[in-house]
């Protein structure tokens, strides 16, 4: 079987096409989705194929459109709504907040919310701080949502695949780092389940849990690690909404160890909760606590290097991996 | 010249004979009347089940502005959305919802239209195509736009016809100085999405007058159609107007695909909630508008007119008051939720401690009818 080989933001626009072209409830809009081709072209000829009424020009408006499509899937419409970023969707708290993942609660089991909202998100653009949020902290809070952070361009069409299907509300967050990574992507159906987390790479020594683009920190730092005879065990969680945390426990019962990277701040995050639903399930497996490594708890800086040093990278993983293993 | 502060003045539709003002029937002409007294009656006994302490939370009585849900409901079809803000008891009965599944709901029971989770400010009624009961001031706007625009694509871009739908979306007008009100309309502009913007116009947005809060306020219409909408005054404290000139409204925004929005003048006899002692008004002002209560007037016109008369009034208002009173009593044997259902309806699918969600018995019931 052949291999091929097509961009992250190619497999994001291949779930959206293949499920609208089996769903004609499916529908796509945001700021400069169609005539644009999309900020970042992940929507690149979508406009020609769907035409007018499916991929929906908006106004930079992101309360009301947001609103606007919960509305219609509360009658059963499946929009997927596209924040050209996550920084965005803070004028649109109460839609996504209050309306989505509550509506299903307050209504009774009467009118649910599937709808996915998707854009970029996280810092590394050297965007400063109002462009470059990390909302999985924030937002990973809310009950009714889902949370998927894709970090390979496989996943990227398949858990779109999934969460477009899904029938609860999901925020889906893409990495604009990660949108022109080449991997191989299957044809055809593919669906990643929620849930399922994955072992990117097997170690021994300690576990590592991450998330989204900092899977790839903790790639890189495993490599480093590997030169100085340390063996870590790389899972990528998937989903943080719903949380794997049996594939982590598992990991963590074998390696004795565990570091968790997050790219959100450290105060009330997933990195947190991770590490306390580990020191829960595995008191007595650990030979040292849960270690964290989170972006710097700062407003996220404009300059190259602070912005370096901001980001959980594969340096502080390391060190972080060396302290927990009492490594000098 | 008025300033841009001054409050609007009233909209007045005229003492003239039913006849020649409506081509409604006596038999909807008695129905709106059941509909208000209803309202009415459920309303006075909420408060008192609020002040027994059987009801909790925020509670918003609805008692004076019954002919805007009344009328405004009356002038579209069943299919056709409706979506409105916390003070929701009114159009919820106007929808047709039992006012049994109301008042369980605000009792905190499993009969409740949302199984004691949503409270006064949350009704819903999926088989009267009610979406809510939001709590959040102009929430419910952008999700007005989202149920038109919905409808629209589902009658055009899925079946292949042509638009069929209206959508009323009820706003208070201290939600006109939401931003998510602005960007609703706008969005309904631009996409040609039929969405009415019903502003129930009672004055007062909590205990702030309209023109203290809200610029314009002599004309608010203006701020629709800054954004392309056309606008309507139209007085709220009679029935048949509202029904009249809402069904011109409904069958325009239908025909041509357009949104709109709604000025009706109305007026709340009582406070914003329940914990409101009414300081920031007058007690003329409170009588003034009393003596326009929508049910006296179409009483009046109805007993003027020979469609009804002192006896029958009287017949169909200790018709509502049983009714009420029976809803009461369903409502208080109906049991607590159980504690399993605290987990229940957070997601469609199970995993984790979710339960998955199941469908409260407003929706089973009605299945079993149909």
């Amino acid at each position: 079987m052949s291999e091929r080989i097509i961009e992250f933001r190619d497999a994001l626009r291949e779930a959206m096409t293949q499920e609208m072209h089996r769903d004609p409830r499916v529908f796509l809009l945001g700021e400069e989705v169609a005539q644009y081709d999309g900020a970042y072209k992940v929507s690149r000829g979508m406009l020609e194929e769907f035409g007018p009424r499916r991929i929906i020009d908006t106004p930079i408006s992101e309360s009301g459109f947001a609103g606007m499509a919960i509305g219609a899937a509360m009658l059963g419409l499946r929009p997927i709504v596209e924040f050209m970023s996550w920084s965005f969707s803070l004028v649109a708290a109460d839609p996504i907040l209050n309306n989505a993942p509550k509506m299903l609660y307050m209504s009774g089991g009467q009118f649910g919310c599937p709808i996915v909202i998707r854009g970029n998100d996280g810092a590394g653009g050297q965007l400063g701080s109002t462009h470059s949020w990390c909302v999985e902290g924030m937002f990973s809070n809310v009950p009714g949502l889902k949370m998927a952070i894709p970090a390979f361009p496989d996943d990227a069409k398949g858990m779109l695949a999934t969460a477009i299907r899904d029938d609860d509300p999901v925020f889906f967050l893409e990495s604009e780092r990660l949108l022109a990574m080449k991997g191989h992507v299957p044809e055809g159906d593919h669906y990643v389940p929620f849930g399922k987390a994955v072992v990117r790479r097997p170690g021994t020594d300690v576990t590592l849990v991450s998330f989204g683009r900092p899977v790839h920190f903790c790639l890189d730092a495993a490599e480093e690690l590997a030169k100085e005879g340390i063996s870590c065990e790389v899972i990528d969680g998937r989903t943080i909404r719903p949380l794997d945390i049996d594939t982590i426990v598992q990991s963590v019962r074998k390696t004795n160890g565990c570091v968790v990277v997050d790219q959100s701040w450290s105060f009330g995050s997933p990195g947190s909760e991770v590490a306390a639903q580990v020191h829960a399930h595995c008191f007595d497996d650990l030979d040292n606590h849960v270690m964290r490594v989170h972006s710097s708890d700062v407003p996220s800086p404009y300059a190259a290097n602070l912005e370096q040093e901001f980001l959980p990278n594969a340096r502080r993983i390391a060190e972080a991996v060396r302290s927990a293993l009492y490594v000098a | 010249m008025s300033s841009v502060t001054d409050p609007a003045p009233p909209v007045t539709s005229g003492g003239r004979p039913l006849a020649e003002r409506t081509s409604a029937t006596p038999k909807q002409l008695h129905e709106w009347l059941r509909q208000m007294l209803l309202i009415r009656e459920f309303e006075v006994r909420t408060m008192q089940a609020y002040q027994d302490k059987k009801i909790g939370g925020f509670c918003h009585i609805y008692i004076g502005q019954e002919a805007v849900a009344v009328g405004c409901i009356a002038a579209v079809q069943h299919a056709d959305p409706v979506v409105t803000a916390y003070r929701d008891h009114g159009h919820a009965l106007a929808r047709g919802m039992d006012p049994k599944y109301c008042m369980a709901e605000m009792f905190g029971r499993i009969g409740g239209c949302a199984k004691g989770k949503g409270g006064s400010m949350h009704m819903f009624d999926k088989p009267n195509n009610f979406f809510g009961g939001h709590g959040i001031v102009g929430a419910q706007t952008p999700l007005g736009t989202g149920l038109a625009f919905a409808k629209k694509y589902q009658d055009e871009v899925i079946d292949g016809g042509v638009n069929k739908h209206v959508t009323l979306c009820f706003l208070g007008d201290g939600a006109l100085n939401q931003g998510g009100f602005y960007e609703a309309m706008n969005l309904a502009s631009l996409f040609d999405i039929p969405v009415i913007f019903v502003v129930e116009n009672n004055g007062y947005s909590m205990g702030t007058s309209i023109e203290r809060g809200t610029s314009m306020s002599h004309r608010i219409i203006a701020k629709g159609e800054g954004c392309g909408l056309t606008g309507y005054e139209i007085d709220g404290m009679d029935v048949v107007n509202v029904y009249e000139e809402m069904k011109k409204v409904a069958d325009t925004a239908r025909a041509e695909s357009r949104p709109a929005m709604v000025d009706l003048r109305t007026y709340r006899f009582k406070g914003h909630s329940m914990s409101d002692p009414r300081k920031y008004r007058t007690r003329d002002e409170e009588q003034h508008w009393e003596t326009g209560d929508p049910i006296t007037r179409l009483r009046d016109a109805m007993i003027e007119g020979g469609l009804i008369d002192e006896d029958g009034f009287k017949a169909l208002n200790k018709d509502q008051k049983v009714a009420v009173r029976e809803a009461i009593t369903w409502a208080e044997n109906s049991p607590e939720p159980d504690i399993s259902e605290l987990h229940t309806d957070v997601y469609v699918e199970k995993f984790g401690p979710y339960t998955g969600t199941s469908q409260p018995q407003i929706v089973t019931d009605a299945e079993e009818s149909r």
